[in-house]
């Protein structure tokens, strides 16, 4: 920590920084190293329910590559292949791997209050990421092109066309919907999930809600507070 | 020990939950984590790919339409005709039937688009299709020379008596002045079951066409469309919206929102849409803000789920 420390005062101590150099320092400030990649975890993160953010990740990880090999041959391809079938397969699959461990993710959350101590844009986030999800997994739907898109896409125009967003979010529109699916939609639920991440990271996991000073686990010597640091778990 | 209130507050203070951890600590490994959490989905998606494999019901054509249900066809063919089909009176952003939008109060959102997609269902469906043909029907000149009063009277004769024919057979209908509206329509029925109405519906908006807006809005005024979705549990009454073709699962996150549709008062109304869409918006709303509704954030408080969360935690207080 000292030594990496060492080398950047010079530059993050001086003044007339570039905005490069600021935007360094603010972000190097913000999520160091051991924040961004830690070692260690706070005693309290030690339950199943931590399990379910992963699983969303790295379900998201799948959606994405299984999207990335459908595209390659278009939303047609799944009709005359078992290769294209089994993609499509995997696509399904962990979209609803994706929902379910999401839906458990944001249910522990709540009961967590995982909001407080200045958590609350994490929060905020993961909803929006929620919702945003659910219009990327719509436009999937759509793009089935079988039965089951055809009647999603007329049933699902009176709701659009209701509110008056129909005639510019047209989902009888197959090219319009293909586009959404796989360019727009896909950034935002990156773009947000990944922002989401960081701000886990940044802020950290948020401690038990009846947690209290006199806690056993907060009643760490020197030495045992020292450890502490070194693993990144000054969350 | 006196008890303390713990803070369900988002505001960042001096608690605990708003400092940097100090307390005991124990190994992680981000990436490890990340790694086998990637490896055990992966084992998952594919166990069930290979095994339950994904739906692909085959799409309904109007070639299909039209060989399967004639009947239907040459009825619905009929209201495309006369005006009278869901989609000539269903207002923006299709046309300008008054009275047809959805409105909450003197709030008139369907309106605000205006005709933005147009479609005269006569022309687009029937009239346009059939002039296509290499030798159009003569009943199509007949057509274009009437007056708007004649047309409507023509169709809505034919409309009636096909309604009263048996199993409402167009070749079983009694006598009564139809006009050319009988030829146009055999004509029509007889361009679809060749297949060559589905490409002519397409290709009115030109070579390259995504959008299927015209083919899709027809095959909904029938009712064999309708029907097969009906028979496949996908209604917008028995929870359609969150269902899927054969057993899969479908959206099942959408199950709020087709709940909604289930309850008589709201699923009945003739704005049902745009009171499904509000309520979901508003509902969707309060749970971003959860945080800052003090009902609702004390619930974690009150029910103490968080107890199981950490009671590796509260056993070592």
């Amino acid at each position: 920590m000292t030594s990496r420390g060492s080398g950047r005062e010079p530059q993050e101590s001086g003044a007339g920084l570039s905005w490069t150099g600021r935007s360094r320092r603010w972000l190097l400030k913000r999520l160091p190293p051991e924040k961004l990649l830690p070692e260690g975890q706070p005693s309290y993160v030690a339950s199943w329910i931590y399990v379910f953010g992963i699983g969303a990740i790295a379900s998201l990880i799948y959606v994405i590559a299984s999207g990335i090999l459908l595209s390659l041959n278009g939303p047609a391809w799944y009709h005359v292949s078992g290769l294209g079938r089994f993609v499509n397969s995997s696509h399904l699959w962990s979209v609803e791997l994706f929902f379910m461990t999401m839906v458990v993710h944001l249910w522990g959350k709540y009961w967590m209050a995982a909001w407080r101590g200045g958590r609350v844009l994490t929060w905020v986030t993961g909803v929006i990421s929620f919702a945003v999800s659910i219009v990327a997994a719509f436009t999937g739907y759509l793009l089935q092109t079988n039965f089951d898109s055809q009647w999603i896409a007329f049933q699902a125009k009176d709701a659009l066309n209701a509110v008056g967003i129909g005639a510019w979010f047209n989902v009888v529109n197959l090219g319009q919907i293909f586009m959404w699916h796989i360019v727009l939609l896909p950034l935002a639920v990156g773009a947000i999930a990944a922002f989401h991440v960081l701000l886990v990271r940044v802020h950290g996991v948020v401690p038990p809600l009846e947690a209290a000073e006199s806690d056993a686990q907060l009643q760490l010597t020197d030495r045992e507070r020292s450890d502490t640091k070194s693993q990144g778990g000054g969350l | 020990m006196t008890k303390i209130r713990p803070s369900v507050s988002w505001r960042r203070g001096n608690d605990i939950a708003s400092r940097p951890w100090t307390g005991a600590t124990r190994k992680y490994d981000l990436l490890k984590e990340l790694t086998v959490g990637t490896i055990v989905i992966g084992l998952i998606v594919v166990a069930l790919s290979l095994i339950l494999g994904s739906p692909d019901e085959p799409s309904i054509t109007l070639k299909s339409w039209a060989t399967n249900a004639p009947a239907d066809f040459v009825a619905t063919a009929t209201a495309e005709l006369g005006g009278t089909s869901d989609t000539a009176g269903y207002g923006p952003p299709y046309n300008t039937t008054a009275d047809a939008t959805q409105t909450l109060g003197p709030i008139d959102l369907q309106s605000l688009s205006g005709v933005r997609i147009p479609i005269d269902t006569a022309t687009a469906f029937v009239t346009g299709p059939l002039s296509l043909q290499t030798t159009p029907p003569r009943s199509l000149a007949v057509w274009s020379a009437a007056t708007t009063a004649q047309r409507t009277a023509w169709t809505s004769a034919y409309a009636d008596a096909l309604a009263k024919a048996p199993a409402n057979d167009p070749a079983r209908v009694a006598h009564g002045s139809f006009g050319p509206v009988p030829a146009l329509t055999s004509s029509l029925l007889a361009m679809a079951k060749r297949g060559a109405l589905d490409g002519a519906i397409q290709g009115e908006g030109g070579f390259f066409n995504l959008d299927y807006t015209r083919s899709i809005l027809f095959l909904g005024d029938g009712t064999y469309f309708v029907g097969i979705a009906n028979n496949a549990h996908l209604t917008g009454d028995q929870w359609g919206m969150m269902n899927e073709t054969g057993n899969y699962p479908g959206q099942s996150w959408l199950w709020l929102f087709s709940f909604w549709y289930q309850i008589p008062a709201i699923g009945g109304a003739a704005n049902a849409d745009v009171l499904v869409v509000g309520i979901m918006l508003i509902l969707t709303l309060l749970l971003t803000l959860v945080p800052f509704i003090p009902g609702l954030r004390m619930l974690p408080r009150l029910i103490p789920v968080h107890r199981l969360v950490w009671r590796d935690y509260y056993k070592r207080r």
